[in-house]
C-alpha cells in the first residue's frame, strides 16, 4: 500500500504529471478573476476566498480523469482489481496519493494568491485551513467519478460534469467557513465541522463507491 | 494443490462467448488455450482471473491455502499489456509490484535485479520502461512473473512480440515454474516450446 | 556529394555542442568570478549609500528589484532570438539555449515579484494591487511557469522545441507591454527613471549602486544560462546513451 502510494507521487512528480499543470492553473484562474471584477482592492478581498475556493475546486479536478483511466490504459487496473488487498483500500491510497500530489500544491500555493486578493492575514489563514479540510472531500467525490468514466474514451469533461454538482455542498461550507472566520458576529466552528464531517464522510463513501463501479467496469 | 474449473461460461453483452468448458489441472501442470481469433480465448482468461464474472460454472482450488478466497488472488495475469509504467524505471516498476502484491503462502519471489537476468536483460533496470523495445517491454513484464509469487500463471499471448532467442528464454521460465509445482494456463497462436501440456482447443459458439 | 555534404551537416551538428562544451569550461570560471566581485562591489555601494528622505531604509530594495525586473525581460528576449534561431535559423544550440534560459527567467521574474511586493506593501499599504505593470510582469512569470511545464510534458525534445519556441514568440508581446505599461496606462508603478531618452532623472547617488547591481545580475544570467546549456546538452548526451545501451542490451542477449 505504501509501495502504491509513493508511486503514484513520483508519477504526479515526474515530467508529465499534474502537480505543476494544477497549481499552473490554480494561479492563472485567480489571477484571471480581477481583469473580470476589475482591480477594486476591497472588491477583490471580499471576494477573494470564494475565488480561491472556486479556483482550488476546478484546479482539483483537472487531473482526476486519468486517476483510474492511466491504470487501465496500461493494463495495470486489472493487476490492481486481482489482489487480495480490499479494493477499497488501493482506491483509498489511490485517492490520497492524488490528494498529496495535486491538492496539497494547492493549500500551500493559496496564500500566495491570497495576497493577490488583498485578503488580510486571518482571511489567507482561514482559506488554508478549510482548503487542507475540504480538498481531500473533492478528490473522493472525484474518485467515483473517474471509476465511472474510467472505460470512456473521452471521459475528462465528463468526470468534471458528474463530479461539480456533488462538489457543491463542500463549496458552500468551504467558503462559508471563511466568511465566519473573517466576520464577526457568524461562529467558525461549526461550518468548519460540517466541512471536516462531509471530508469524512466522503472519505468513506468515495473509495466504497469507486471500488463497485471499478469491479462493475471491468470487461 | 488443484485448480478446478467446472462448467464455466461467459457472456459479452447479449452474446455468449463460450459455454461448459471444464478441466482440472494440477501441481506441475499446464494448460494450452488454442483457437482462432475471437473464440474467447482472452475471455476466458479474463473470467479465470476474476476480471470478468462467469455466467455459470464454479472456479475453486483443492488442496490450496486456506485463507484465499478466491483462485485469482493465487493468480498472475499477464494480459496483453504489460502493467509496467513508461514514465518510472526498469527497477522502480518491478519493485512496486512485487511489494505491492507482495508473495502467495508457499514461495517467494525472487530479487529484481535477478528477475530482470532471468529474462536476458540485467544491467538496464535503472532505465526508464519507456526507453525498451516491445520485445524488452513484454519481457520485463514476464520478469514481474518472477519478482512476485503466485503458483498459478495466466498468461494472454505471452510470446506474442517476441523473437526466436527470447521464445527459447521464455519456455525456460515456464518449465521452472512447472517443475517447482506451479500450475500455468496459457492463450495462445504459437507453439510454447513445452513438453507434455493439456490442450484446450476453444471452437467459438454459435448460436 | 550529397553523402559528402550529408556527413559534413552532421559534422558540424556534432562539432557545435561540443566546440560549446570546450567553451562554456573555459568562460565560466571567469564569469562567475566577475559575477562574485560584481556583486560584492553592488551590495557595499547599495548598504552605504544613503536612504531616500522620504521612503528611507526600503529603497535598498529597489537594488534588487529594478535589475531583477530588467533580466526577467531580458530573459524572456534571449529566448525570443533562440526561438527564431530554431525555427528561422535551425540553430542545433537555439533549443538548448531557450529551454535553459525559462527556469532563470522564471527565477529573476519570481524575486522581482517578490521583491517589489515587499517595496508596495510599506508604500502603497498592499502586498499586490493590479495594476498594468504588475499584472503583466505577473502574466510574464505565468507564462515562464507554463513552458517550462511544456518542456517537461514532451519527450521528444526537437519536437518540443519546435512547439515552445512559437509559444515563446507569440508571447513575447508582452514584452513591450511590460516596458511601455507605465507610460500607456496611468499606474501606481512609477514611470521608468533610468532608460530615459532625455538622461535619466534618478539622482547619481542611487545611479552607482544601481548600475553596478544591474551588471551583476547581468553577468549572473550569463553565468547561470552557460551553465543550464551546458548541463542540458549533457543530459541530452546522457539520454541518448541510455537509449543506446537499451539497445545493445537487446542484442547481447539475442547473441546468447
Amino acid at each position: 500500500m505504501i509501495a502504491l502510494f509513493f508511486r503514484d507521487l513520483k508519477l504526479s512528480v515526474r515530467a508529465g504529471g499534474g502537480t505543476m499543470i494544477g497549481v499552473l492553473f490554480f494561479m492563472t484562474v485567480v489571477a484571471v478573476v480581477p481583469f473580470g471584477v476589475g482591480p477594486d482592492l476591497n472588491l477583490l478581498s471580499r471576494i477573494g476566498p470564494a475565488m480561491l475556493w472556486i479556483g482550488a475546486l476546478l484546479a482539483s479536478l483537472l487531473g482526476l480523469d486519468r486517476l483510474f483511466q492511466a491504470e487501465r490504459e496500461d493494463g495495470s487496473l486489472d493487476l490492481l482489481l486481482m489482489q487480495e488487498t480490499p479494493l477499497l483500500m488501493t482506491v483509498f491510497v489511490k485517492c490520497a496519493a492524488h490528494w498529496a500530489a495535486t491538492g496539497l500544491p494547492l493549500v500551500i500555493a493559496s496564500p500566495l494568491l491570497g495576497l493577490f486578493m488583498n485578503m488580510n492575514e486571518l482571511a489567507i489563514g482561514a482559506t488554508m485551513l478549510t482548503l487542507l479540510a475540504g480538498t481531500p472531500a473533492i478528490t473522493f467525490i472525484g474518485a467515483v467519478g473517474a471509476a465511472v468514466a474510467v472505460a470512456l474514451p473521452r471521459g475528462g469533461l465528463l468526470v468534471s460534469i458528474l463530479v461539480l454538482p456533488l462538489a457543491i455542498p463542500v463549496l458552500i461550507f468551504g467558503v462559508s467557513a471563511v466568511y465566519a472566520a473573517i466576520e464577526d458576529p457568524a461562529p467558525f466552528l461549526p461550518p468548519f465541522m460540517i466541512l471536516m464531517a462531509i471530508t469524512l464522510f466522503f472519505a468513506v463513501i468515495g473509495p466504497v463507491a469507486a471500488a463497485a463501479a471499478l469491479r462493475h467496469s471491468a470487461d | 494443490m488443484r485448480l478446478l474449473a467446472e462448467g464455466l461460461s461467459a457472456r459479452r453483452g447479449e452474446d455468449l462467448i463460450f459455454n461448459d468448458i471444464s478441466f482440472a489441472l494440477g501441481a506441475g501442470e499446464a494448460l494450452v488455450v488454442t483457437g482462432p481469433n475471437g473464440s474467447g480465448k482472452s475471455t476466458l482468461l479474463r473470467v479465470l482471473a476474476g476480471l470478468l464474472r462467469a455466467e455459470s460454472g464454479r472456479l475453486r482450488i483443492e488442496g490450496g491455502p486456506a485463507e484465499i478466497a478466491h483462485p485469482y488472488e493465487l493468480s498472475h495475469y499477464l494480459g496483453h499489456r504489460n502493467a509496467m509504467k513508461q514514465e518510472l524505471t526498469v527497477r522502480e516498476n518491478l519493485s512496486f509490484w512485487q511489494r505491492f502484491m507482495g508473495d502467495s503462502p508457499g514461495g517467494s519471489g525472487i530479487d529484481v535485479a535477478a528477475a530482470a537476468e532471468a529474462v536476458g536483460l540485467a544491467g538496464i533496470t535503472h532505465l526508464p520502461f519507456g526507453y525498451l523495445s516491445a520485445g524488452q517491454q513484454r519481457r520485463m513484464a514476464m520478469a514481474k512473473l518472477l519478482a512476485a509469487y503466485r503458483p498459478i500463471w495466466l498468461l494472454d499471448e505471452p510470446t506474442a512480440a517476441l523473437d526466436a532467442g527470447a521464445d527459447k528464454l521464455f519456455a525456460a521460465l515456464v518449465t521452472a515454474h512447472l517443475e517447482r509445482g506451479g500450475i500455468l494456463i496459457a492463450a495462445t497462436h504459437q507453439p510454447l516450446g513445452l513438453g507434455s501440456t493439456q490442450s484446450l482447443q476453444m471452437k467459438g459458439f454459435t448460436h | 556529394m550529397s553523402e559528402n555534404s550529408l556527413a559534413i551537416r552532421k559534422f558540424s551538428d556534432l562539432a557545435n555542442p561540443t566546440r560549446f562544451l570546450a567553451l562554456a569550461d573555459r568562460v565560466l570560471p571567469w564569469f562567475a568570478v566577475a559575477t562574485a566581485l560584481l556583486f560584492a562591489a553592488g551590495l557595499w555601494l547599495s548598504f552605504t549609500t544613503e536612504g531616500d528622505y522620504q521612503q528611507g531604509e526600503t529603497v535598498r530594495i529597489m537594488y534588487v528589484h529594478v535589475p531583477a525586473a530588467w533580466l526577467a525581460m531580458m530573459c524572456y528576449t534571449v529566448m525570443a532570438i533562440s526561438a527564431l534561431g530554431t525555427l528561422v535559423w535551425r540553430h542545433p544550440l537555439a533549443d538548448v539555449s531557450a529551454k535553459a534560459a525559462a527556469p532563470i527567467g522564471a527565477c529573476f521574474t519570481f524575486l522581482a515579484l517578490v521583491t517589489g511586493s515587499l517595496w508596495g506593501k510599506p508604500m502603497w499599504g498592499a502586498w499586490w494591487v493590479w495594476d498594468a505593470r504588475l499584472t503583466s510582469v505577473f502574466v510574464l512569470f505565468l507564462m515562464y511557469l507554463g513552458l517550462i511545464a511544456l518542456n517537461r510534458a514532451m519527450d521528444d525534445p526537437a519536437r518540443s522545441a519546435r512547439v515552445s519556441a512559437v509559444l515563446v514568440l507569440v508571447g513575447f508581446v508582452n514584452i513591450p507591454i511590460i516596458k511601455f505599461s507605465v507610460e500607456w496606462w496611468n499606474t501606481l508603478h512609477q514611470p521608468a527613471s533610468v532608460l530615459r531618452l532625455d538622461g535619466p532623472t534618478i539622482d547619481p547617488e542611487f545611479l552607482w549602486p544601481l548600475f553596478s547591481m544591474a551588471v551583476a545580475f547581468t553577468l549572473l544570467f550569463f553565468t547561470l544560462h552557460i551553465a543550464a546549456m551546458r548541463n542540458e546538452i549533457w543530459r541530452r548526451r546522457v539520454t541518448s546513451l541510455r537509449r543506446q545501451a537499451v539497445r545493445s542490451a537487446g542484442r547481447e542477449a539475442q547473441a546468447l
